[in-house]
């Protein structure tokens, strides 16, 4: 019998209604009273942007920090295809609960019913408040917003702006934040990385942080914190994150006693342009809208040397088509990309590596035009080109599977609260509505769900039952605690100077990570994987080197901080991964899996999501919280 | 192919800098400008020499975070291409390339090729926006706009805050930034309200950051990576004399 130690807080009642009741009987503080609080928000992309502009508006004092320059810069801005939402304008059939159903099974039944349904719902206002703030999204002749279709799904419910959806709606929060920075309600400091939380009487109180461009460090005080700081993928070395996305943050929440959740459940999206040498330094996306005009093939044939336009239809296998009848290129991430996997290690990938598959648009073209296409997708298009040098609108493009999104993050409870209370979690840094997998343009839809319209309610009931600290409490002994451990910290990272430069050892980390905790895992390479990263770990603190100073800006330095918390989250990435013994989305174990080489959920054991404490010398400890199906039927998913 | 780079070393805004060679061999032109740039950092590691600093995150183009002078131009020789998307084939075998930070007042130098552009941040939140709050919004669709209108939003929208418009102007003005913010929201009906205002706020700030004045050479627009049009300007422009004009008769009044 599992035992369940671990519990959401959703309040009960019917599902349609849930949110709106629980909603309206949280406590309110008036702007008046809110003004005497201050909020901390990690991080200034979607969700933090969106959280801060918010809880400003309410009249709360907020302190927002970034390690970029500005909020504008924040990864969320690479975001390409498009935000989902229910609105239904198609009149295609799509619902508040059809969205809710299609997310809950593309996350393969492991996601929680009650914050999925909320974030259905809750997708609608998200379309509204970005249009109000001008975001230009797509629009028909008619003057009505445009939709488009995206993996998964076979509604319409796409929102977008050509191919740089996220870019729009990050300048639409990054104004609202502006507005408020304006009115001196929000505080911005840029180029910052919080390297600690700080806890009094065991409640988030503050953080550390260290500037970036004179190398102070730093602490601050309020009545809590909200960690708005993106995903991990950056464990895997080669991603299409943006360089300096990192856990650091999340993970030194970890340490403080926030439990992460699923850190092994990573998406790895199906159409990045191939890596192609070894100084590769980043992967690029190619968006997932492109398959609703492209279509994934490869030859037949083993080893086919012929140039793509040479080989005849009859010897080309579109293999998402053939598979998935239903479907076809549409399948969701996970499945696309463990096909062309599969099809690769069967010897037919194409390409110089033979580790790449061709997304083919001639199709398209002749029957919509070259001007269609290039109306929809002209910046991807170019943006192929220019990465590749092949003119995409005459030879298929060449695209395979790249690390791409973190379903895994900071456990959370209904209210988007860790397990430290006062220490919030919004957007990708949480792990709470996609389950296994996540399904395309709906991490736009949650980061902005979780900043606009769920934290500033849920941290405002929290705020209401706390007394306000109405002054600065950093002289406290705990603050200097973690200062002088951060100082500490540093002061060792400077003084390894060894031969090798961080990324050398993130490069390695990252191999180790893609080949056994990625697309296909094994018990074997999983242990194998838990032997090899304290390695690692010895190479990171004996062999690295940081010149120049800590006191400056130091680059070297930035990374290495990170990396060593990469290498931390890695170990807790194998055991997670090797504790479920079952395959559910994008977590794939060979040992389990259909006949038809599909993932093969275990119901009985697994359905739970899997929250690890952390500790420094032992093996991490695993927390349990049951998922409960009341409004939908577990079923096998099924695209065909 | 083999490169001798001339490259801008300053250890802090309150320094002097001076240009330093380097000289890398064997790189491959397939590999991306910034990628090249690693080669270099982490051989400098392995030296125990300062590696150089520059800004950059999402290597795609989009982030705004990356961009420095490469022989004279801001993100180099390549026509609508940030660094980050400009690769070593662009150049040729045993060139000389110099590269040194994007040049203006208002940028102070932080450190190597990375300026500070906070001065950006703060000309939107003098007015780069719609006065709404979270929650007061209409149902999207009650709001139609035409597809034309919506498109050359979009276009203008699409500014990614590099900076390069400014280093490539002798003047260093900030026009092409801030009027591509003014025609993005003055093109859109829930732009148009404050519209007036906005224009003279962003303008007054524009100028309050020390950015020059605009003498219409079209550097800006001709080395922007995104391709932002002069037609911003005419646009910021029209609304900035509409804008004088109604507060002259609103003082009269």
């Amino acid at each position: 019998m599992t035992e369940f130690n671990l519990f959401s807080k959703a309040p009960n009642g019917e599902l349609h209604t849930k949110w709106e009741e629980y909603k309206n009987n949280l406590k309110k503080l008036t702007p008046e009273e809110a003004n005497k609080y201050k909020v901390i928000v990690i991080g200034t992309g979607l969700a933090g942007a969106s959280a801060s502009a918010t809880l400003a508006e309410q009249g709360f004092n907020v302190h927002a920090f970034s390690f970029h320059e500005s909020p504008r810069r924040a990864h969320s801005i690479a975001a390409q295809g498009g935000i989902n939402a229910a609105k239904n304008y198609k009149s295609d059939g799509d619902s508040v609960m059809r969205l809710f159903y299609d997310t809950i099974k593309g996350g393969d039944f492991r996601s929680r019913e009650d914050n999925v349904y909320r974030l259905a719902e809750i997708s609608k206002n998200i379309i509204d408040q970005c249009v109000a703030q001008g975001v230009p999204f797509a629009r028909e002749y008619g003057g009505l917003l445009d939709n488009r279709s995206f993996g998964g799904v076979q509604v319409s419910r796409t929102f977008y702006a050509r191919g740089q959806t996220g870019q729009q709606l990050l300048l639409g929060a990054y104004s609202a934040l502006s507005r408020q920075m304006e009115k001196k309600k929000v505080v911005f400091y840029s180029r910052h990385d919080m390297l600690d939380i700080v806890l009094v009487n065991r409640k988030a109180k503050g953080i550390v942080t260290r500037n970036l461009v004179n190398g102070k460090i730093e602490t601050h005080s309020a009545d809590i914190v909200i960690l708005a700081t993106g995903g991990y993928s950056n464990v895997y070395y080669l991603s299409t994150n943006a360089m300096a996305s990192n856990v650091t943050a999340n993970w030194r929440a970890h340490r403080k006693g926030a439990l992460f959740a699923n850190p092994s459940f990573t998406q790895i999206h199906p159409t990045c342009i191939p890596v192609k040498n070894d100084f590769q330094s980043k992967l690029t996306l190619m968006s997932e809208s492109l398959r609703n005009d492209g279509r994934v093939w490869v030859p037949q044939k083993k080893n086919d040397q012929r140039r793509p336009t040479e080989i005849p239809e009859g010897e080309r296998d579109y293999y998402l088509e053939r598979i998935y009848p239903a479907f076809g290129n549409l399948v969701p991430r996970d499945v696309a990309s463990r096909r062309a996997k599969e099809v690769c290690d069967e010897g037919r990938g194409i390409g110089p590596t033979g580790f790449a598959v061709y997304l083919d648009f001639q199709k398209a073209i002749d029957e919509k035009g070259e001007d269609f296409i290039r109306e929809k997708y002209g910046n991807l298009f170019d943006m192929y080109q220019n990465i590749t040098n092949e003119n995409p609108y005459e030879t298929p493009m060449k695209i395979y599977p790249a690390v791409h999104y973190t379903m895994g993050g900071l456990w959370v409870d209904y209210n988007l609260m860790t397990t430290v209370e006062g220490l919030f979690s919004i957007g990708e840094s949480n792990f709470s509505d996609h389950g296994a997998n996540r399904l395309g343009a709906s991490a736009l839809m949650q980061g902005l769900a979780d900043g606009y319209f769920v934290v500033p309610h849920t941290a405002m009931d929290f705020l209401a039952k706390e007394t306000p600290l109405m002054k600065d409490i950093t002289d406290r002994p705990e603050f200097k605690e973690a200062k002088d451990k951060t100082e500490n910290e540093i002061n060792k990272l400077m003084m390894v100077d060894g031969k090798m430069a961080v990324d050398e050892v993130h490069r390695e980390l990252g191999k180790i990570v893609w080949d056994k905790i990625g697309m296909a895992r094994t018990e074997s390479g999983l242990r194998e994987a838990l032997s090899e990263i304290p390695k690692i770990k010895e190479k990171f603190w004996n062999n690295i080197s940081i010149p120049g100073s800590d006191k400056d800006v130091n680059q070297e330095l930035e990374k290495a901080l990170r990396v060593k918390d990469f290498i931390e989250l890695a170990e807790l990435m194998a055991f997670d991964a090797l504790d479920r013994n079952e395959s559910c989305g994008a977590h794939f174990r060979e040992e389990y899996q259909t006949e038809e080489n599909e993932a093969e959920r275990n119901d009985k054991d697994f359905k739970y999501v899997a929250a690890w404490d952390y500790s420094e010398n032992e093996n991490p400890k695993l927390f349990r919280e049951e998922l409960k199906y009341n409004n939908v039927k577990l079923k096998t998913r099924s695209y065909k | 192919m083999n490169i001798n780079l001339k490259i801008w070393r300053q250890s802090s805004g309150s320094t002097k800098g001076i240009l330093k060679s380097y000289r890398l061999e064997n790189i491959d032109p397939n590999i991306s400008f910034l990628e090249m740039m690693d080669i270099l950092n982490i051989k400098l590691v392995k030296e125990k020499k300062d590696p150089v600093a520059f800004d950059h995150d999402c290597r795609e183009g989009i982030c705004g975070s990356c961009g420095f002078m490469i022989n004279g131009s801001p993100h180099g020789p390549q026509k609508a291409t940030t660094v980050c998307q400009l690769h070593m084939r662009a150049f040729s075998n045993e060139e000389d390339i110099l590269l040194e930070p994007f040049r203006a007042e208002s940028f102070p130098v932080i450190k190597d090729l990375s300026v500070d552009r906070k001065a950006f941040d703060r000309i939107i939140s003098s007015g780069g926006y719609v006065s709404t709050n979270t929650g007061e919004a209409p149902e999207a669709n009650s709001i139609s706009i035409k597809k034309e209108y919506a498109d050359e939003a979009f276009l203008s929208s699409a500014c990614i805050g590099c900076g390069a418009c400014v280093a490539a102007c002798k003047n260093s003005s900030a026009m092409l930034f801030t009027s591509a913010k003014v025609s993005h929201l003055s093109l859109l009906p829930q732009g148009q309200k404050e519209g007036k205002d906005r224009v003279a706020k962003m303008v007054a700030t524009m100028d309050e950051e020390g950015f020059g004045s605009c003498t219409n050479t079209g550097a800006c627009s001709a080395e922007c990576p995104k391709e932002i049009g002069q037609v911003n300007i005419a646009r910021l422009n029209q609304e900035y004399i509409s804008s004088s004009l109604s507060s002259l008769l609103k003082k009269k009044e």
